[in-house]
């Protein structure tokens, strides 16, 4: 059986995730092998997935840490002197 | 990255460098013992919670800010979170691990920040473009840039970003909580109360808008002398 790209697109993110039955994971792998469109698609989709998962995308602010702290020994000291 | 004929292998997250935040938590966790520091916090020594909450910081705020879109509001949030989770410490009860239970609280805060914002704008929350139909991703030729070179670049930082911040927020919780956190499937689906399939079905929409959207971007931007030879 053969499937189209369009099918395979809908697959993608479960490949991804090594989620899909054998059956369908088959078929998909069998496609990526001589298909160059959806291979690109494939692997530009991980990509994705590896710039979204890192620590640099979402800057983490000078201070943050102090500031959070700060109000935090605030707190604890208003609590114990209740 | 696979070469050309060679066999496709599906993504493992604990591999992904730098972003491999729940795998890096645990690995905290086993020089740390925050049964111990929940138990003595409770007991009445509060200093300790600064100890047993530094390693999330980031991922507190990384979830706040992508939420809620901006630095101040994102900050604000975040440490809301913390205090909430403080006072609220006697009932984490060992179910989850505390970096879970964490993440829940965090997400619920910033759920609830961006509930205020939208009910100004009259967003709605659920709809997202191409909800029913299929999503189709970009056609391109292969984008080969190593990604980890590629965030060097603070314009690639921002595109990303942005993409993530533009997605609607039922698909933009899936990509936080799965993608980002690295949560699984399953822990995803129990965080928002929605079936594993949901997650699969959000999840898979989620991941090919931001392709169709990043991958043009990121193959422009890309600066030729960095490209992979063979491409
Ligand atoms: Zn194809």
């Amino acid at each position: 059986m053969v499937i189209e790209c369009k099918h395979v697109w809908d697959h993608l993110s479960g490949y991804l995730d090594s989620s899909l039955p054998a059956d369908t994971r088959a078929l998909v792998q069998k496609h990526l092998e001589h298909c160059e469109i959806c291979s690109a698609i494939l692997d530009s989709t991980r990509n994705i997935l590896i710039l979204t998962a890192d620590d640099r995308v979402f800057e983490f602010p000078v201070g943050f840490s102090e500031r959070l702290h700060a109000r935090l020994n605030e707190e604890f000291h208003r609590d114990t002197g209740k | 990255m696979p070469l050309p004929g060679e066999p496709l292998r599906p993504i493992d997250h604990s591999a992904v460098g730098s972003g491999a935040i729940l795998t890096r938590m645990d690995v905290a966790l086993t020089t740390r013992n925050e049964a111990e520091m929940i138990a003595s916090i409770l007991g009445g020594d509060p200093e300790r919670y600064h100890e047993l909450i530094r390693p999330y910081e980031r991922h507190v705020y990384r979830m706040a800010l992508s939420f809620v879109k901006n630095e101040a509001d994102a900050e604000d949030v975040a440490q809301e979170a913390f205090l909430k989770a403080f006072h609220h410490l006697a009932s984490f009860r060992g179910q989850a691990k505390f970096s879970t239970w964490l993440i829940s609280i965090a997400l619920n805060e910033a759920r609830s920040r961006l509930r205020l914002q939208s009910a100004v704008r009259m967003e709605s929350l659920d709809e997202g473009p191409g909800e029913d139909g299929q999503i189709s991703p970009a056609l391109l030729r292969d984008w080969r840039e190593i990604p980890s070179q590629a965030l060097e670049r603070k314009e690639v930082r921002a595109m990303v970003r942005a993409a993530i911040e533009n997605l609607s927020p039922i698909y933009r919780e899936v990509v936080i909580l799965r993608d980002m956190e690295e949560l699984s499937i399953e822990e995803t689906a129990a965080m928002l109360t929605i079936s594993t399939a949901s997650v699969k079905v959000r999840l898979h929409r989620a991941r090919i808008m931001l392709q169709k959207v990043l991958a043009p971007q990121l193959k422009s931007s890309a600066p030729q002398r960095r490209w992979f030879p063979w491409s």
